[in-house]
């Protein structure tokens, strides 16, 4: 604890005397590296929020590592050097909080839900769930463990719907990319995905998508080696611009 | 009558092999050169193993030039044997049958018999690697005879093998080739070998036939240095005019036998005679010499002398004692005229 | 061979066992030994484990029918463009699995060279099916048998098949006859090295068969997801494959390799 407060402050008078005379930053002001763990669904949004972050607070530099939430979850209970966990479960979120790994309480700073992901235009005429357990449809699903698949089986038991995938996929990218290679005629994925990918799927929404909303908490570490940067990267998600940002990708407000 | 009619065209690299060769039914014919002459080419492309860059190959009146190995009427004694290392003594020697198509048990019979002839009845569940050299050649020679070839084909079958053992093994392979009703084509660099197992030598030096004929005729009129040395031999070759013989140098010999033209004029080294002064009365084959080098050969000394013509001479103990014999010493050299042999170059 | 082994060798040699071995003792230290054989007994372990065994098997024999011909082909003839057939032969070897995956969907899968055509003419998918697991574990299983069969072809002497061509054998039957046996051991060698890596692939097969218990989730893909959820069960699995992979290793070891 102490010495992060020494590294902190040590990256600070860096950042001060690099940045020379213009702009002199006040001791609260950000600088220095933060590194953020963030839900692989949050690529797109987060690397530009990155960006936009960078050029508010000149000086700082975001590094992002992206992946599944509960590996994530792992990593930084295993002792991964991070300043901000974002992720796209509460349940991974959970473990980072019960390790006592949080400083503060978790901010739910976006929603996502589900629709279908199928090939541009939409061959199979798909509409809703119950078209999924056709015969001759081939669909991806992500595996259980992860929290789009613990989503698509909220969706699925709300829609009543019974599906045989041919594959459960280990992240919700990896179950896109099955729709994009045409290997599969629909996946079940995150809008924010599905919008991603836009020049080779269509999203389809479905109503009982509603019944499966995932929450995206973010939370400053406490073993960080940047808590300034990190309270003021999560106070930045929070703010308005980021928020457009995020509804721009395809994600809902809390 | 002909049974095997070969003309040999092959290269290796920029090594040229070009050699005839005929056999008739039961005979022995052994090639016989230095290191690098060309016969294990020869016995391979005989083989079908070298290809033929020309020439031809007739068996029995049968072109055999484009059949490939496995189906031509031959057998082959590898000089390392190369029995195969992971079958039995007999299933080494059934392996042929068996590519003939003979039944497992018809071919075991089969090569029981032949190893029963080779005396290794009692090796015959054994591995190559528990035989003794000997016994391994008379395996390998079994296995090559069990396919009942038309032309057999040696590679130095007696090179791997210890003096002792080259021996009994030598005469057994005698006694063998006798037997064998084909041609039997047989490659050594050892003139002992040749002379024994043959019934004809054909002598190969840079890829070509320099000199063939049965043992007696090689030995005592050898054509070339290598089988001069061979057969232990000091070799000429100049112009005779009667019973004088020039080599070029201009020293002349004086010999017994009548020659005109190109000729080769030899003597054995032990016909040499040795003198630290001219000998008295001056015998007409007297030239001056130098000795060059000296060593020990059985139960004499070998000189090698310098001087109008390179010469060796073989002298007692006794008398290499009385010449003070060193490097670069001075001394005279004589031969008989009736020592020596003449004939012509021709031929 | 006497004396004192040299500090420069004896320290690096010991630090690396270490970092091979510890691994192995962490997951060992960490097993759950006390629910141990409730957790191995779960239908999902069973089902992952029979399928990783049954698939790593297929892909050998695959490789070894098809690899063995390979390796003869090249160790034995010389042909144009023989150097570059070898590199692409071992370049799965540096390729990583993951981009092998993605290149058999591109040829397997429905949109795939070959795929396609088999979809429409036969009706066949091979994609998300066992089949393509072992085509993805064959396809990086494979070059360790064909470099493990050359170098054994390599080393045994050429002529024994001169010899068995001379006493009648045409080529297939001195390859059969004697040139295999001969190399044996280096098939076995080379099987067993395959079948290993067989049994380990990941990248591959989660790209090009998916993951669907029963049918293309395999040990390691079944290690892999448990770490999401419950790292106990991935722990339990993990140690139940290297048990696995220890006692086969060993048991052919005994009966095949002669290695002192």
């Amino acid at each position: 604890m102490k010495r992060s407060t020494v590294l902190g402050a040590l990256a600070l008078v860096l950042v001060a005397s690099g940045c020379g005379g213009q702009s002199r930053p006040s001791s609260a002001a950000p600088g220095g590296t933060v590194t953020v763990l963030a839900a692989a669904s949050l690529t797109e949004s987060f690397t530009q929020l990155g960006k936009d972050f960078e050029r508010a607070n000149p000086g700082t530099h975001v590094t992002f590592s992206f992946g599944g939430s509960s590996t994530l979850a792992q990593q930084i209970t295993a002792g991964a050097p991070a300043d901000v966990f974002a992720s796209a479960s509460p349940a991974n979120m959970k473990q980072v909080t019960d390790a006592g790994l949080a400083a503060g309480e978790p901010y739910t700073f976006a929603r996502n839900q589900l629709v279908i992901a199928v090939a541009k235009g939409n061959p199979k005429r798909i509409t809703g769930l119950a078209d999924l357990t056709g015969p001759d449809v081939k669909v991806a699903l992500c595996a259980r463990a992860v929290p789009c698949g613990a989503a698509t089986t909220k969706a699925l038991d709300a829609a009543a719907v019974k599906l045989t995938p041919v594959t459960l996929e280990q992240d919700v990218k990896a179950a896109l990319s099955k729709v994009r290679l045409g290997e599969v005629d629909a996946a079940l994925v995150y809008r924010t995905d599905a919008r991603a990918a836009a020049a080779d799927v269509d999203g389809v929404e479905f109503p009982e998508s509603a019944k499966a909303v995932n929450d995206y908490p973010i939370v400053a570490l406490t073993k960080g080696s940047n808590p300034t940067g990190a309270t003021a990267f999560v106070a930045y998600v929070r703010s308005q611009p980021a928020a457009a940002v995020l509804a721009g990708a395809g994600f809902q407000r809390p | 009558m002909t049974l095997l009619d070969a003309h040999l065209v092959a290269s290796a690299g920029t090594f040229r092999l070009d050699v005839a060769l005929n056999a008739a039914p039961g005979e022995v014919v052994a090639l016989l050169g230095p290191n690098g002459a060309g016969k294990t080419t020869a016995l391979r492309a005989l083989a079908g193993l070298h290809p033929l860059a020309g020439g031809h190959i007739r068996l029995d009146g049968t072109p055999l030039d484009t059949v490939p190995p496995h189906r031509r009427p031959v057998g082959v004694v590898f000089q390392d044997y190369l029995l195969f290392p992971h079958l039995s003594a007999l299933d080494n020697v059934a392996f042929g049958p068996r590519c003939h198509g003979v039944g497992r048990a018809e071919a075991r019979r089969h090569a029981t018999g032949w190893l029963d002839r080779m005396g290794l009845a009692d090796q015959a569940r054994a591995r190559p690697r528990q035989l003794s050299g000997g016994q391994a050649q008379r395996v390998a020679l079994a296995r090559a005879l069990a396919v009942e070839p038309v032309l057999l084909l040696l590679d130095e079958p007696l090179a791997a093998l210890d003096a002792r053992t080259r021996l009994d093994t030598r005469a057994h392979l005698r006694r063998h080739l006798a037997e064998h009703p084909g041609v039997t084509i047989l490659v050594t660099h050892d003139p002992v070998d040749a002379m024994i197992l043959a019934d004809r030598i054909v002598i190969i030096e840079h890829g070509r036939v320099v000199q063939s004929g049965d043992a007696a005729t090689v030995t005592r009129q050898p054509r070339t240095d290598y089988v001069a040395r061979l057969v232990g031999l000091n070799l000429y070759r100049g112009h005779g005019t009667g019973h004088v013989v020039t080599v070029p140098g201009g020293w002349a010999l004086t010999t017994t036998d009548l020659v005109h033209g190109e000729a080769f004029v030899a003597f054995p080294p032990a016909a040499v005679a040795l003198h630290p002064e001219r000998p008295a009365g001056s015998p007409r084959n007297t030239w001056p010499a130098t000795v060059d080098g000296v060593e020990r050969h059985g139960d004499h000394i070998r000189v090698h002398l310098t001087g109008p013509v390179d010469t060796a001479a073989d002298i007692t103990p006794a008398a290499a004692a009385d010449l003070d014999l060193a490097l670069g010493r001075h001394l005279w050299a004589a031969v008989k005229a009736a020592e020596t042999r003449a004939y012509p170059a021709a031929g | 061979m006497t004396g004192r082994t040299p500090l420069a060798l004896a320290v690096p040699a010991a630090v690396g066992l270490a970092f091979l071995v510890l691994p192995l003792v962490g997951l060992l230290a960490r097993t759950p030994w006390s629910d141990l054989p409730a957790r191995l007994a779960a239908p999902g372990v069973v089902e992952a484990l029979r399928l990783s065994l049954g698939t790593a098997t297929a892909a050998t024999v695959v490789s070894v029918v098809l690899g063995v011909p390979l390796a003869w082909l090249l160790a034995r003839r010389a042909f144009p463009g023989r150097r570059l057939v070898r590199a692409l032969v071992t370049l799965p070897l540096v390729l990583p699995p993951v981009v092998g995956g993605v290149a058999l969907l591109l040829v397997f899968g429905r949109r795939g060279l070959l795929g396609g055509w088999l979809e429409s003419a036969f009706g066949i998918t091979v994609p998300f099916t066992t089949t393509a697991v072992v085509l993805a574990e064959t396809f990086v299983a494979m070059p360790f048998l064909v470099i493990s069969v050359e170098g054994a072809l390599r080393a045994a002497n050429a002529r024994y098949e001169e010899a068995a061509a001379t006493l009648g054998a045409t080529p297939w039957m001195a390859f059969r006859r004697v040139t295999l046996p001969l190399v044996a051991p280096g098939v076995a060698a080379g099987a067993v090295l395959c079948w290993a890596r067989a049994l380990g692939e990941f990248g591959a097969t989660i790209t090009f068969a998916g993951n669907f218990p029963g049918r293309t989730q395999t040990m390691p893909l079944a290690v892999y997801l448990a770490l999401e959820s419950d790292p106990a069960a991935a722990i339990v699995l993990s140690l139940l494959l290297l048990a696995v992979s220890v006692a086969i290793l060993a048991g052919l070891r005994e009966r095949w390799m002669s290695t002192p």
